[in-house]
């Protein structure tokens, strides 16, 4: 019997591209919108500026987190490791051996070590990531404890130099209430963020290891047939948000100055949010790094709206929270019309409910 | 001529929990020649094939490469060393671009040049007429031109040994002879084809050799050309073939005064089949004929309410009922086993118990769960009854063959008891043993009394089990066909000419 079967081909937009344009398309309309509800503020260039010179942080954590999520898995150790970070550079540097060097050295050399640690326990030993960056969290928190409880304002004078050079934009800024002109400031913080965005962005669109994480977070059984060391790939995903946390950290000590234990506190939720809002799928193989700046800043303009309009710091949190849903379901409701299938949230595996309560809400027919 | 051996395997075996997936089986592929792997579902062709690629571990046995000891650990590996494999289920990844597809995990340079990967693959796909672009996402191409795909990758890496597991289970007839055109070309270059389908015909068609598996034993190797159909048919199923064509029908006692069982009027869909009416009657067997696309399936899956219903009207045994859920279609005594058991039927991490269950325990209500030994009865009842082959009701599914999971699926819905069963292509990709099962089950549930829709492919299978055929075209009913005369050929000509004849 013969059937008839028509395929045109068309190359419609990835869903990477489509989830990174929406997020794109939504955090220009919040920012219009902000402008125009509240211009004295967001009329000026420092205000956006001052979204990465405060936030550069979080954005390079989201920038590791977000790899780690395409390959498929999470980490949600970040915000502890960030801030174990600085409380070890803090301590280091106020000791009279002290360098500014050897403390990016330590940086570094913590995220990894727990990169490392938590990447081999879960590609190699194949744990939940959950549980294992959950005991990351934990242990980065423990150690920050044991390290120094009260607060730590770093003194040396090289250190405190850095913590208050800016880049400044001469011929961008505006007058203020006197008149006086001031102009644009960007801290080192921002340079990073960028360059960082630049060479990981890179990394995962042109690179081999980029494609294989992509190709593991889209089917990691299938990734192994086609010749991928997926093991490899995703020990290396998370030694690479380990390193990013570690980056994270020096960054957060070099905008504040002080080594304090709620340094970061609470981060990796802020993270994870930030990621989905930029587009990157919860179940992986789909996002765009570009994006995870751009799910940052949703975020944060959010909450700056929030509070220009001075609403309780507490409705901050639950807008996040409902952004979030929102978030969740338009990107399931997209994948499911895309690929004309029933809607099906679209959770990894670690975040399934168990196995027979799964079968309830797949399945109705 | 004798052509020098390439792959020799010897003894090999292998289990997996509760089955024993390959014992003591040898194998031999010679240079140059198209080799078919033939069995039933579950007879461990697959399992071979993942042994010789380093997929699965095997427990015991030697495999050698050109005379040389192999043993792979990874499916790289045997990439490496010239086998590319196109996979039973399709193996790739449906987040990337085609042409990623068909280079990931082959470069061998950290950088990717995607001018040059997307120029290299728009050549292969246009020599190859695969109608995709390379920068396309692999998840927007049709599952025929995904496997065409795996095969353009698997072709392209300039293998020794090219094995393809069931290539052609959602190729249509043209693809098919575009694969069977490259398969010959690469034989003259002297490529060693291992190639496994359940299509007979196109094991005579194109195989030099065949070889046998059954109950993951070696049964035997044979020439193609000295090698009868019926041996062949005979060979893969032992002495459980029986002569189907024998199974008497029951027709029922049709007239127009008989209350049908089930009578929609008018009926649409949104996935656009134009408004239809449809009835059968208790004890009928009906089928739907057309090509694909034709709107079979959206026909039926507007009765089952499975696409959102657009308009008409539903009476069960004369009684005007509400039909707009597959719920309430469930509730209604109507069960419906979909096309795609793969996407739309199976629960694959959910054991063959919980799986048969399953829609009884919609129906019953998830608060009101059965208990472990009522569950297990009715697991075993229609293990037994269906002849599954499965370790034990415990197993998970999805580590059963095709055609045992398909039983598994029917089990769910004779469960459930009802009063019209619509079977949309329960046939298709399973071996012919299950086939030939399945066939006298839709029988013998007949003369119990129950309607059925018995849709296939196949059109003598429905010729065999039907006692009316409706034949669609452009989603619209063109004809209906009865009588016992019917040959495939009358069919044939309706669906060619739209119904103008009769
Ligand atoms: N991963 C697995 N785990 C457990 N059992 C398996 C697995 N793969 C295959 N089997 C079992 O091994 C037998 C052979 O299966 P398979 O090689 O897929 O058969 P074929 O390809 O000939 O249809 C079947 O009984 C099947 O249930
Ligand atoms: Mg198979």
């Amino acid at each position: 019997m013969t059937t008839v079967n028509v395929i045109k081909p068309k190359a419609r937009l990835s869903n990477s591209n489509i989830l990174f344009l929406i997020a794109a398309v939504i955090f220009v309309l919040m920012y219009i919108f902000a402008i125009i509800t509240f211009p004295a503020s967001f009329m000026q260039f420092q205000t956006f500026f001052d979204l990465f010179n405060l936030n550069a942080p979080l954005i390079i954590m989201t920038l590791g987190l977000s790899i780690v999520m395409i390959g498929g898995g999470i980490d949600i150790s970040v915000g502890s490791v960030c801030g174990l970070v600085t409380m070890a550079c803090a301590v280091y540097l106020e000791h009279k051996m002290g360098s500014i060097g050897g403390a990016i050295l330590i940086a570094l050399g913590i995220g990894i070590v727990f990169g490392i640690l938590q990447g081999y326990l879960i590609a190699y030993l194949e744990i939940q990531p959950f549980i294992i960056t959950l005991s990351g969290l934990f242990l980065a928190q423990g150690l920050l404890t044991t390290l120094h409880k009260d607060p730590i304002n770093v003194t040396m004078p090289a250190f405190v130099n850095l913590r208050d050079f800016d880049i400044v934009i001469a011929w961008l800024g505006a007058k203020n209430r006197l008149g006086v002109f001031i102009p644009c400031e960007i801290k080192p913080g921002t340079i990073i963020v960028v360059i960082l965005l630049v060479i990981l962005a890179s990394l995962m669109k042109w690179s081999r290891f980029g494609r294989n994480v992509y190709a593991v977070g889209g089917n990691s059984n299938s990734a192994m047939m086609l010749g991928i060391n997926v093991k490899r790939t995703v020990f290396i995903t998370y030694v690479m948000s380990g390193l990013t946390a570690g980056i994270a950290g020096f960054v957060y000590i070099m905008t504040t100055g002080a080594g304090n234990v709620g340094n970061a506190s609470g981060a990796e939720m802020k993270a994870i949010a930030s990621a989905i809002i930029g587009g990157t799928l919860l179940n992986g193989g789909v996002g765009n790094l570009l994006g995870a700046p751009i799910g940052t800043l949703t975020l944060l303009v959010i909450n700056e709206l929030i509070r220009a309009a001075g609403v309780q710091s507490n409705f901050q949190a639950m807008v996040s929270g409902l952004m979030l849903y929102f978030f969740i379901v338009l990107q399931s409701l997209i994948m499911s019309l895309r690929d004309r299938t029933r809607i099906r949230f679209t959770l990894p595996p670690w975040l399934r409910l168990s196995e027979k309560a799964k079968s309830g809400n797949h399945r109705e027919t | 001529m004798l052509s020098e051996t390439i792959l020799e395997m010897k003894d090999i075996s292998k289990s997996f929990p509760g089955v024993k997936a390959l014992d003591n089986v040898g194998f031999k592929l010679r240079k140059g020649e198209i080799h078919a792997l033939m069995g039933e579902n579950g007879a461990g062709k697959s399992t071979l094939i993942k042994v010789i690629t380093g997929v699965y571990e095997k427990d015991s046995g030697f495999i050698t490469l050109q005379g040389e000891p192999i043993h792979f650990k990874t499916p790289k590996e045997a990439q490496n060393k010239g086998i590319g494999t196109v996979y039973q289920e399709i193996m790739l990844c449906p987040n990337l671009t085609v042409a990623e597809n068909m280079f990931i995990g082959r470069s061998h340079t950290p950088i990717v040049n995607w001018k040059q990967m997307n120029e290299k693959a728009a050549q292969l796909l246009k020599s190859l007429g695969i109608p995709a672009s390379p920068i396309q996402e692999l998840a927007s191409c049709s599952l025929a031109v995904q496997q065409m795909i795996a095969i353009a990758r698997a072709v392209d890496m300039d293998c020794k040994i090219l094995i393809l597991d069931e290539p052609t289970s959602s190729l249509d007839e043209d693809e098919v002879h575009k694969l069977f055109d490259l398969m010959r070309e690469l034989k003259t270059r002297g490529v060693g084809i291992i190639f496994i389908t359940h299509f007979l015909k196109q094991v005579y068609e194109i195989s030099d050799r065949i070889t046998v598996l059954r109950n993951g034993k070696f049964v035997g190797e044979y020439e193609t050309s000295s090698f009868p159909q019926i041996e062949l048919i005979s060979k893969m199923l032992g002495n459980e073939l029986e002569d189907i064509t024998k199974i008497k029908k029951y027709e029922p006692i049709v007239s127009d005064t008989t209350i049908p069982v089930y009578e929609g009027i008018g009926l649409s869909s949104a996935a656009g089949v134009k408004p239809f009416d449809f009835s059968i009657q208790k004890g009928e067997v009906n089928g739907f004929a057309g090509l694909l696309g034709s709107g079979r399936s959206e026909s039926v899956r507007a009765i089952f309410a499975a696409d959102k219903v657009t308009g008409g009207g539903v009476r069960m045994k004369g009684k005007r009922v509400k039909i707009k859920t597959p719920l309430q279609a469930i509730r209604q005594g109507i069960g419906y086993l979909p096309e795609d058991r793969k996407d739309d039927g199976i629960i694959y991490d959910l054991s063959v118990r919980d799986n048969i269950i399953l829609t009884l325990q919609v129906l019953k209500g998830f608060f009101k769960p059965f208990s472990l030994k009522q569950a297990e009865a009715f697991a075993k009842e229609y293990i037994e009854k269906l002849n599954i082959k499965t370790p034990t009701s415990n197993t998970p599914i999805k580590s059963l063959s095709g055609g045992n999971q398909q039983k598994v699926i029917l089990a769910r819905w004779l469960l459930t008891n009802p009063e019209y069963l619509i079977l949309d292509e329960p046939t298709r990709g399973i071996d012919v043993g299950t086939k030939v099962e399945i066939q006298k089950l839709v029988i013998k549930l007949a003369n119990n009394g129950m309607s059925l829709t018995f849709i296939s492919s196949e059109i003598d299978e429905m010729l065999r089990t039907c006692s009316r055929l409706i034949v669609m075209k452009d989603r619209e009913i063109v004809a209906e066909l009865r009588g016992t005369e019917l040959t495939e050929h009358d069919v044939m000509n309706v669906i060619a000419q739209g119904g103008k004849t009769i």
